[in-house]
């Protein structure tokens, strides 16, 4: 299998790569375990994690992912950078780049800008989350828990709840859960729901009105953050409306007299998107997204380095 | 740095065996021009040659009336470092046309007789007549209306808010009225910009995918809508720029068959490219315009407008910007691509040799509409008229090369494209450019 040095989304990426990459991930996460969590895998290796945007969770868990593999990781997060001053993004990376790295992680505000990277840049680029566009290490991650959860992926159901328009998880989930045969709801206001959704995602793309409804089809419920801007900006009436219409109650679930399984990327509105109480309860895996957000990264930066010969050989870790 | 365009003085002529084509008249055939003094005296078959003629054998050629574009940005004064003057006009010459109408969207904007007086002296010395259109309201605010008389004075030929639409519907009425006093048209950018705000490209399927904020086709249509019954109320007429949107093309066929003064253009990349190409390229800003590229329906409506006579003018819409600027992510990138020098062998490529237009047809909409639409002299291949001519092969082929562009910026997604149609000459106030790369 001939594998991209770069992770820019997970559309049109093969079943055969994300399996890799997520059994890779599972061999890693007994990594974790460990007395010594630590691997020389990536020794000599430096990594550049650009932060444009605000991320506490995703950016600690990439230098977690880069540390456990021995990677030499270094930060820059916009606040006291050179983007304040006016200097491209174009600039910025060359001159990081011409300090002799090997890969970047990028999260940024503009969609595209993992692209755009891979045209200024010889380095691998790992889209740690681009505008509105993908998030592919979340997918992953999102994936690899569903897997641990239900043993599997394909004939899957899983519905994605809340603001899908805004949401580069939601694409990176849809295209990557399509691709390995599960199947794929989602459910939002009609405000926070894209145009041409059949067109651009596939006819087998299920919509649902009304969030019980997807409770009642789906095996595990992804709910998304509500980004609280979307108010102000006249996408909905109130966040109040928001939670009565569409957050996800333990009322709801119980309503639906079945088991469902719920994922948030976090973080966590609660009370609004999801309620408190079931955040924390029996039906959330949502912590064990986050220890596989570790356990996917450190897969994705791994093979994403060159290091697919040794999993295949069963000696690479 | 951009190329620079060589012309010699040329005041006798002997042009031999020319496809002639002149749409003001219907004149589609073989034959010589005499030129004299910068002044064509005789139109026929088989000219003798006076004497201390230069003879060109213009046997695989058409000759047509100089080409007018009636939408660019010429981006002087204020951002010199994209274009000036000097350059929009070398590279409109390089394209094939005589006649440019830069837009008012400058900095500062052009609202004042200085600044018109200034684009149009600064013109005289090109081969191209320069023919401004000035701003509808005072700095495009869309709060006051311009001067709009004094302007006219000093040379403007219309009024346009460009770069956004005439800001409320109100101003939009007493600027048509105003400029209608005065007999000339509004210009108009139709897009409704509470519904394209923070917009990348087209709503669709890929503004879904690509996860890009979307401009959909509505914003369009309810300016067209507005301005067209504001046309029939005002008596005004109105002429709607760079059209993208099918149900724009229908609303105007509605509204010329009501017989209301409304006319429009669309460019180049308008009936080329469609809004996959965003996708397909992986985010190039070449592919950011404003209206931005558009579906495959769309396409075909304004090759459809085109056809039927509702679609007037093809105009470039050339908006150079500089290479740091495009050079971006997407969301950060400017709106606009460079046309001047693509648009003649993208409307033989992409209209002509494919026969969903005659070469005739093509070129009324780029010689003889936008001239009657601004109400600009005639330029005819007419005995007595001063001898404004492009020359170029219609079978020609060649490969976009955006590094030997005459204009000082490269942001064009036409980029080693292949073509047919290349302009040869071009002949305008008594001299001569011929194309080196012909």
């Amino acid at each position: 299998m001939i594998i991209s040095k770069h992770l820019l989304g997970l559309e049109g990426v093969q079943r055969e790569e994300i399996s890799l990459i997520l059994k890779t991930a599972h061999s890693f996460k007994e990594v974790l375990t460990r007395p010594i969590p630590k691997v020389p895998t990536l020794r000599g290796k430096t990594i550049v994690n650009l932060f444009f945007e605000a991320s506490t969770r995703t950016r600690i868990s990439f230098e977690l992912a880069e540390k456990r593999l021995s990677a030499d990781s270094i930060n820059f997060t916009t606040s006291g950078s050179s983007v304040a001053k006016g200097e491209t993004l174009k600039d910025t990376v060359r001159n990081i780049e011409a300090m002799k790295i090997d890969m970047v992680v990028i999260r940024h505000q503009a969609s595209g800008a993992a692209h755009f990277l891979t045209q200024c840049l010889d380095a691998g680029v790992i889209n740690a989350g681009d505008g509105q566009h993908e998030h592919p290490t979340q997918g992953l991650l999102d994936m690899m828990t569903l897997q641990e959860k239900f043993g599997r992926l394909h004939g899957l159901k899983v519905a994605i709840v809340g603001d899908i328009t805004h949401s580069r998880v939601a694409r990176s989930n849809i295209h990557g859960l399509m691709t390995m045969g599960a199947a794929v709801a989602i459910c939002g206001p009609a405000t926070l729901l894209p145009r041409d959704i059949p067109a651009a995602f596939g006819k087998d793309l299920l919509v649902f009105k009304k969030v019980d409804e997807a409770i009642q089809w789906a095996d595990a419920v992804n709910v998304l953050r509500l980004q609280l801007e979307r108010q102000k900006h006249g996408l909905l009436p109130s966040l109040r409306e928001y939670a009565m219409h569409f957050g996800i109650t333990r009322r709801r679930l119980e309503a639906a007299k079945k088991d469902v399984v719920i994922m948030h990327p976090g973080p966590i509105n609660r009370g609004v998107e999801l309620e408190s109480d079931l955040a924390d309860s029996e039906f959330s895996v949502i912590l064990n997204q986050v220890t596989n957000g570790v356990a996917v990264r450190m897969a994705v930066l791994y093979l994403k380095s060159g290091g697919e010969q040794e999993v295949v050989n069963g000696n690479g870790l | 740095m951009p190329r620079t365009i060589e012309t010699k003085s040329s005041k006798n002529l002997l042009i031999r065996g020319a496809r002639l084509i002149d749409p003001s008249q219907a004149l589609d055939k073989h034959g010589d021009v005499v030129i004299e003094n910068g002044v064509i005296t005789r139109v026929g078959d088989n000219l003798a040659a006076p004497q201390n003629f230069e003879m060109v054998d213009a046997r695989d050629l058409v000759v047509s009336p100089g080409w007018c574009d009636m939408h660019v940005h010429f981006r002087e004064p204020g951002r010199e470092d994209e274009e000036t003057i000097a350059t929009g006009c070398a590279a409109a010459v390089a394209g094939g046309f005589t006649a440019a109408c830069p837009m008012p969207n400058t900095s500062p904007a052009m609202d004042k007789r200085e600044i018109v007086e200034s684009i149009i002296k600064k013109s005289k010395e090109t081969l191209v007549e320069v023919y401004p259109i000035a701003a509808a309201t005072k700095g495009r605010e869309g709060k006051e209306l311009s001067e709009m008389a004094e302007l006219v004075e000093a040379g403007a030929v219309a009024f346009s808010d460009d770069g956004c639409a005439i800001a409320t519907a109100e101003l939009t009425r007493r600027a048509m009225e105003y400029a209608n006093m005065l007999g000339v048209p509004i210009i108009e950018h139709a897009e409704e910009a509470t519904l394209d705000d923070g917009g990348a490209m087209n709503e669709s399927m890929f503004s879904t995918k690509l996860g890009l904020p979307g401009m959909p086709t509505v914003a369009e249509d309810i300016i067209v809508a507005r301005d067209i019954l504001l046309a029939e109320y005002t008596g005004a007429k109105v002429h709607l720029a760079h059209l993208s949107s099918a149900r724009s093309v229908e609303l105007i066929r509605w509204a010329k068959q009501r017989g209301i003064e409304v006319t429009c253009e669309v460019t180049p990349h308008h009936f080329t490219l469609t809004d996959e190409a965003v996708a397909v390229s992986n985010y190039d800003t070449n592919t950011k315009m404003n209206p931005p590229l558009r579906s495959p329906r769309d396409v075909e409506a304004m090759i459809a407008g085109l056809q039927d006579g509702t679609i007037d003018v093809i105009a470039t819409d050339h908006a150079p910007h500089a290479i740091e600027e495009k050079d971006a992510e997407f969301a950060a990138a400017p709106f606009g691509i460079i046309g001047l020098e693509t648009a003649l062998g993208l409307i033989i490529t992409r209209l002509v040799k494919t026969n969903l237009l005659t070469l005739a047809d093509a070129i009324a909409k780029v010689t003889v509409a936008p001239r009657r639409i601004l109400n600009l002299p005639p330029v005819q291949i007419k005995e007595g008229q001063p001898a404004n001519l492009v020359f170029f092969s219609p079978t020609k082929t060649w490969r976009v090369d955006k590094t030997k562009s005459y204009s000082k910026s490269r942001n064009t997604p036409f980029h080693e494209w292949d073509l047919t149609g290349r302009v040869f000459a071009v002949y305008n106030k008594q001299r001569w450019w011929m194309n080196p790369d012909f």
